[in-house]
């Protein structure tokens, strides 16, 4: 069966080894992780949103749900590549050599990155990962020197 | 961690009680209902040993090492179906329990363990005795918790064993330092506390039982597939899967774990499935239009080859843990729950809609041709004792009674497992997911413990009872006439068959070497040792093993090349089986990769 990218949300309780227990749950059965965001997202009820973009087979993706859900502090689960509903973002600092600021700067500006600091050449970007990625080939062309990723944040459109 | 406790004002809205760290895991084992617990004291979990030794409320049991005391609860929690408890030390105390947290997670079996941990500045410091508990233990249990805060403890407790017991059940840790037990703080009851967010769903959905109820009425060659998820769904499963197979009238197979659930005496059962299952079990599955799972998880061990599993049928799958479902194999129809509930709604649908399965004499037919090939059969011997005569003798002088048998791992395990024959569920303790050799001692110790009449039996042999002999002292102790009959084949009988049949005979250090006088041993722990070299001594050895009132030690010698069939070689099919050391099938490249 062919390979897939999925974006997967675990919201879970805030506790001691959360991240562990998924991070684990991953490396433990073989499963792939692309990247992963994790931070508190609501302090009151003290849970945080984890965010994990991962790859495999679609009955591979299943058993990860279903893994994932299995975790005694995570509440819920939701994939996001099929629902229309989800928007996914990411945010990208990428710096390039001093000699390319002229034509990155050019760069920047059609892929809609901003200038951070002009003298250090570092620019941020936040897109969609695959939009990510092309503005890192564009700047790998002109003089790459380090790039930053934070992985995906995901969320519904739906409102109310 | 919050809960509903912590948002709620719980100081004024629930009456607490203060006590200390210790004295709250005494009171909360209480609350919960315990009344043994299988343990060893050390520096880390010294003041709960004092709050024991000033309450008589619980029967602590004293293994001699930590694999003991787990198995020994696996032991106590599979024959009584309620959860098993352990207290013991940080460090070395909770390393040497993973072994016994791993075969309760692979089988799921509650357990509620308890470690000591150095006290909490000292926690990262690389103390003596520390350990990354939680750390260590992530992998290998349901859940886990470090308790920092003594008014935290009572509430973690509680829901331990709720998380323990509820929906899938398994093992889990609650790792407590020393400064914590003698703190104090304030304690609350179990029904104080309810976990925020663990709600296991055991309700099965209608819709899903009324497809089922379809699909089985229309079945031409139907079977029941049934695992050890209706044995710990509760007697009350096994009596709903006993009715339902007498409404369909359909044939019953079962996995290593599920054994006991259905009654071997019925003509419906056709024996364990898998890779020593029977003939007719594994050639009905394969050729099923209609396989009805209940509480089993498609192991490798059961499907053999899974492209070639089961080709041509519907399958249905209840399982209780959802991630269990199209796991290994793709399922026509998933059904969520709690297996009693499940196979009651089956039951209950079918005689309100009337339904009749369809005649089935035909498949019936064909599964007496399979039968008819004797599968077990095994050549006698005057000379040697046959291991499957062993196990036969064994079960005809005891069947009339009160039995519990548990055993180690390897082909002892698979003969007993094959040839003894189980009317009800919960009289089966054996490892089956994790194949932990030294199970079966100190499993009898737990089973002897919570039935102080009943006949305790290991099924053992002389390689794996040796990992927890120490156990036998624990006996002792604590006057547990539990038998050990361990078929002595001087060899790692199941290495010694895969390397005679998949490595050319080569046999590569699974010789039993330099084996003690089992029946000096059994003395030394100042219980019975008896030997058995001959078929015409055996009855009469086994009747003393029973009369004794003491722990003993058999030490059945038996025919060491003696290999256990049939046996789906690794890699094979069902249908591709070797019923005896005659038969010529051979093992694929592929298929020897496989364990």
């Amino acid at each position: 069966m062919a390979t897939e990218r999925h974006t997967l949300t675990a919201l879970v309780d805030n506790e001691a080894g959360v991240l562990a227990r998924v991070v684990g749950l991953f490396s433990g059965r073989g499963y792939n992780i692309e990247s992963l965001t994790v931070a508190e997202v609501d302090p009151v009820q003290r849970t945080s949103r984890i965010t994990i973009v991962t790859s495999g087979p679609p009955a591979v993706i299943e058993q990860i749900e279903a893994q994932l859900r299995r975790v005694v502090p995570v509440h819920a689960v939701t994939n996001w590549t099929f629902a229309s509903h989800g928007i996914e973002r990411e945010m990208a600092l990428v710096k390039v050599s001093r000699h390319a600021l002229k034509a990155a700067k050019a760069a920047a500006e059609t892929f809609g990155a901003r200038a951070l600091d002009e003298g250090s050449g570092v620019f941020e970007l936040t897109d969609a990962p695959a939009k990510i990625s092309s503005f890192i080939e564009a700047m790998r062309g002109l003089g790459l020197t380090d790039v930053s990723r934070t992985g995906v944040a995901a969320i519904s459109r739906d409102n109310g | 961690m919050a809960t509903d406790m912590t948002l709620a004002a719980r100081p004024a809205a629930l009456e607490t009680l203060s006590l200390t760290g210790a004295q709250m895991v005494v009171r909360a084992l209480k609350d919960q209902g315990v009344s043994h617990i299988f343990g060893y004291p050390g520096g880390a979990v010294l003041p709960i040993y004092d709050a024991l030794f000033a309450d008589n409320g619980i029967t602590h049991v004293l293994v001699r090492h930590e694999q003991g005391a787990t198995h020994a609860a696996e032991g106590y929690a599979r024959s009584t179906g309620k959860p098993g408890v352990v207290l013991v030390t940080s460090g070395p105390g909770a390393t040497n329990a993973v072994t016994g947290l791993t075969d309760a997670l692979m089988d799921s079996i509650p357990l509620v363990v308890l470690t000591g941990q150095v006290a909490t500045h000292l926690i990262g410091t690389d103390a003596f005795q520390e350990a990354d508990t939680v750390g260590i233990t992530r992998a290998c249990t349901k859940h886990n918790w470090l308790v920092k805060d003594v008014n935290e403890l009572s509430r973690t407790l509680h829901e331990a064993f709720q998380i323990a017991t509820q929906g899938r059940p398994g093992p889990v840790v609650v790792d407590i330092p020393k400064d914590v037990q003698f703190k104090t703080g304030d304690y609350y009851a179990p029904e104080q506390i309810r976990h925020r967010t663990f709600r296991p769903k055991t309700e099965p959905d209608k819709d899903a039982i009324a497809r089922a109820v379809e699909m089985m009425a229309e079945a031409k060659r139907p079977i029941l597939y049934t695992g050890g998820g209706i044995i710990n769904a509760g007697p009350k499963a096994s009596l709903a899967l006993r009715e339902l197979a007498s409404l369909t009238g359909f044939p019953v197979t079962s996995t290593l774990m599920g054994l006991g659930a259905f009654p071997a005496s019925s003509p419906q059962w056709l024996g364990m499935l898998g890779m020593h299952g029977t003939y007719e079990a594994n050639n009905a599955m394969h050729d099923c239009d209609l396989m009805v799972c209940l509480g089993a998880r498609f192991d490798d061990r059961v499907t053999g080859r899974i492209d070639a599993f089961s080709p041509g049928s519907k399958k249905i799958h209840l399982d209780i843990d959802a991630s269990q479902i199209n796991k290994i194999v793709r399922v026509d129809l998933p059904i969520v729950a709690d297996a009693g509930k499940a196979i009651a709604a089956m039951v209950k649908l079918w005689k309100a809609e009337g339904l009749k399965a369809q005649a089935i004499k035909d498949w019936w037919g064909q599964i007496d041709r399979w039968r008819a090939r004797k599968c077990l059969a095994y050549q006698a011997s005057e000379s040697l004792i046959k291991p499957q005569y062993a196990i036969d003798r064994l079960y005809a002088l005891t069947r009339a009674r009160d039995v519990y048998i548990t055993t180690e791992v390897g082909q002892h395990q698979m003969w007993a497992a094959q040839r003894f024959k189980f009317e009800e569920p919960n009289r089966w303790m054996t490892s089956g997911g994790l194949g932990t050799m030294g199970y079966g001692l100190p499993a009898a110790v737990g089973v002897q413990m919570a039935h102080p009449g009943a006949l305790v039996i290991d099924i053992a042999g002389e390689a794996s009872v040796q990992m927890t002999m120490q156990e036998m002292s624990t006996a002792a102790q604590y006057d547990l006439p539990i038998k050990i009959f361990i078929l002595n084949n001087q060899y790692m009988g199941m290495v010694r068959q895969w390397q005679e049949l998949l490595h050319g005979g080569r046999y590569s250090h699974s010789y039993s070497e330099a084996l003690p006088d089992f029946v000096k041993l059994a003395e030394a722990f100042g219980c019975l040792g008896l030997q058995a070299t001959k078929p015409a001594e055996l009855d009469d050895k086994i009747r003393q093993m029973i009369d004794s009132p003491k722990a003993v030690l058999f030490d059945c010698r038996v025919d060491p090349t003696e290999n256990c069939f049939p046996m789906i070689p690794s890699g094979g099919a069902h249908n591709d089986m070797i019923l005896s050391a005659l038969s010529d099938a051979e093992v694929s490249d592929e298929g020897k990769m496989l364990v």
